[in-house]
C-alpha cells in the first residue's frame, strides 16, 4: 500500500489517541473517564502493532487496558461510598483561575520544547546503538526473541529489580487494610462464560510463556492472562480470585524475585558474576525463571486488584455450591433447610 | 479472485460496524442501543474475520481468527446480558420468586 | 528518521504534557491517577517511536524491554495509589 495511505492512518490513530486522552481527562463523569481510558488503551495496543512492538501490544491490551481498567472500575466503587468528609480528604480545595491558566501555559511550553528537541534528536541520532550489541550477542543468550533476551538475560538485573518493585507495591497494598468486599455469586450466564474462559486463559498463558523464547510473548504477558483469569473468578463470586491462602499465597507473591535470586546466586557458586548464565544453560535457566515469574506476576496483579489479603473462603467449591443450592431453597420457601 | 472476495467481505464487515455505531449514537433507549451494538458488531466482526481468513494463507491462522470471533461473540453476549439485567433490576427491583 | 516516528512521538509528547497538566488540577484522586497513567502512556509512545527502525528493519529491543517493565510498574503504582486513597477516605470518615 502506498506510504501516503499509511501516513494518513498513522495521523488518524495519533489524533484519535490524543482526542481520547483529552475526552477522558476533561469529562465530568468518573465512570465515563475510566471507560474512555480503556478504549484509549486498546487503541494504543493497535499503535504498538503499527510500530512493530507486538510484545508491548500484548502487554498493553492485557495489563494497560484490561487490568488497569478493571482496577479503576473497582476503585470507582470506593468513591461512590465515600462521605463528604472522606471525599474532602482526597480532593484538593478548588484553586484560583490563574493556577489553571499558568499550568496550561507551562505544559504547552514544555510540549513545544520537547517536540523541537525530539525532532532535532531524531535527525541527528548517533548511528551506533545498543541494539547492535544485542543482535550480535543474541545467539548466545539462549532465546531468539530479542525483547526476551534483553529482559531475561542482558538486563536481567533490571527485571529482578522491577519484580521487587512490584512486590513492594503489593506489600504496601496488603499493609493498608483488608480487601474490598467480594461480589455475590453471579448468575448462570456469567458462570458459564467463566467456566469456559478460565481454562482457555490458563492454556493461552502457558502457550505465551513457552512461545516467549522465539515469538512475541513471555512471562509478563502470560502472567497478565493468568491474572485476568483470577479477576474473572473474583467477578464470578470467588472473593479470593483464585488465590490460595497462607504460605502458598506468600510463596506465590515472592516466586519471581526468589527464582531470580536463586539462579543468580547459583551461578555465583559456579564462579561466574551474579546473573551471568553459562551459554549452554541459558535457555533452560531463562525458562525456569520465567515460569516462576509468571506465577508471581499473576498473584501480584490479582492481589493488587483485590486490594488486600484475599478473604478466607468458608467452604470449598463455593462458586458451584452457591449457584446450585440457593435458587432451590428459595423456590421451595425454605422447606428443604 | 480471492483478493476481491476478501476485499468485499471486509468492506461488508465495515458497513455493519458503521451501522452499529450509528445505532449506538442515534437510538433512543439503552436496551435498543445494546441490541444494535452487539448484533451489528458481531456480524461485522464475523465478515471481517472471514475476509482476513481467506487472505491468511494457512488454515492454522484462519482457525485462530475464527477463535477470536467466537470469543468476542461469547463475551459480548454475556456483557450485554449483564448490562441489561442490571439496568432492569435497577428499574424494577431484583427477581424475587 | 521516519514519518511514523515523528507522528507518534509528537502524539506521545502531547499526551505527556496533557497528563502532566491535569495531574495538578483534576480534583478527585481517581482523576489524578488517570492523568498519571496518560502521561506514562505518552512517554511509552515516545520511547517506542524512537526505537522504530522502519518497516524493513527490526526495531531496537532495548526501549521495548524498558516500556514492558514500565507498563507493569505503572499498574502496580496505580494500585498502590488507589489503595492509599481508599485508606485515607476510611480514616477521614472515622473522624
Amino acid at each position: 500500500m502506498e506510504p501516503i495511505v499509511w501516513m494518513l492512518i498513522d495521523m488518524l490513530l495519533a489524533v484519535a489517541l490524543v482526542a481520547l486522552g483529552w475526552a477522558s481527562l476533561a469529562s465530568k463523569d468518573s465512570r465515563r473517564a475510566v471507560v474512555l481510558f480503556i478504549g484509549f488503551g486498546l487503541l494504543l495496543a493497535l499503535v504498538w502493532v503499527r510500530l512493530r512492538a507486538p510484545d508491548i501490544a500484548l502487554a498493553e491490551a492485557a495489563i494497560g487496558a484490561g487490568l488497569t481498567g478493571a482496577l479503576l472500575f473497582s476503585a470507582l466503587g470506593d468513591e461512590a461510598g465515600a462521605s463528604p468528609a472522606g471525599e474532602q480528604a482526597t480532593a484538593p480545595t478548588s484553586a484560583p483561575l490563574w493556577h489553571g491558566v499558568l499550568l496550561t501555559v507551562l505544559s504547552m511550553g514544555l510540549a513545544i520544547v520537547l517536540g523541537i528537541a525530539f525532532v532535532y534528536a531524531l535527525g541527528h541520532a548517533d548511528p551506533a546503538r545498543l541494539a547492535d550489541e544485542v543482535y550480535v550477542n543474541l545467539a548466545d543468550s539462549g532465546v531468539s526473541n530479542p525483547v526476551t533476551g534483553v529482559l531475561l538475560n542482558f538486563r536481567a538485573y533490571d527485571t529482578l529489580l522491577e519484580l521487587a518493585v512490584m512486590l513492594a507495591a503489593v506489600l504496601g497494598v496488603l499493609a493498608l487494610g483488608p480487601a474490598r468486599p467480594g461480589y455475590p455469586a453471579s448468575g448462570p450466564v456469567f458462570l458459564a462464560l467463566t467456566r469456559w474462559l478460565v481454562p482457555l486463559l490458563i492454556v493461552t498463558g502457558g502457550y505465551l510463556l513457552w512461545a516467549g523464547a522465539h515469538a512475541p510473548g513471555g512471562a509478563f504477558q502470560a502472567g497478565a492472562l493468568l491474572a485476568a483469569a483470577g479477576v474473572l473468578l473474583r467477578l464470578a463470586g470467588d472473593p479470593a480470585g483464585g488465590l490460595p491462602r497462607g504460605v502458598a499465597f506468600r510463596g506465590l507473591l515472592v516466586a519471581g524475585v526468589a527464582a531470580f535470586l536463586v539462579v543468580g546466586l547459583a551461578v555465583m557458586l559456579a564462579g561466574r558474576p551474579f546473573l551471568d548464565y553459562p551459554v549452554n544453560w541459558a535457555g533452560s535457566l531463562i525458562l525456569a525463571i520465567e515460569t516462576a515469574a509468571t506465577f508471581g506476576i499473576a498473584a501480584t496483579l490479582v492481589t493488587a486488584f483485590v486490594c488486600g489479603r484475599p478473604e478466607q473462603r468458608p467452604e470449598k467449591h463455593r462458586l458451584a455450591a452457591n449457584a446450585r443450592v440457593q435458587p432451590r431453597v428459595e423456590a421451595n420457601g425454605g422447606e428443604r433447610s | 479472485m480471492t483478493e476481491y472476495l476478501a476485499g468485499a467481505l471486509i468492506l461488508a464487515g465495515l458497513l455493519f460496524f458503521i451501522a452499529g455505531s450509528i445505532g449506538l449514537l442515534r437510538l433512543p433507549d439503552m436496551y435498543s442501543r445494546l441490541h444494535a451494538l452487539t448484533k451489528a458488531d458481531n456480524v461485522g466482526l464475523g465478515l471481517l474475520v472471514a475476509g482476513l481468513a481467506i487472505r491468511a494463507g494457512d488454515p492454522l491462522t484462519a482457525m485462530k481468527l475464527v477463535l477470536v470471533w467466537v470469543l468476542v461473540l461469547g463475551s459480548s453476549a454475556v456483557s450485554a446480558h449483564l448490562i441489561a439485567q442490571r439496568a432492569r433490576h435497577r428499574e424494577r427491583g431484583a427477581w424475587n420468586p | 528518521m521516519f514519518t511514523e516516528q515523528v507522528i507518534y512521538g509528537l502524539a506521545g509528547i502531547g499526551l505527556f504534557s496533557l497528563g502532566l497538566r491535569m495531574v495538578f488540577s483534576a480534583g478527585a484522586l481517581l482523576r489524578r491517577v488517570l492523568a498519571i497513567n496518560f502521561a506514562g502512556a505518552g512517554l511509552f509512545l515516545l520511547l517506542i517511536a524512537v526505537a522504530y527502525q522502519g518497516t524493513g528493519a527490526v526495531p531496537d529491543p532495548v526501549p521495548h524491554a524498558l516500556v514492558l517493565t514500565g507498563i507493569v510498574v505503572a499498574f502496580s503504582a496505580t494500585a498502590l495509589a488507589l489503595a492509599l486513597g481508599r485508606r485515607l477516605r476510611e480514616l477521614s470518615d472515622d473522624r
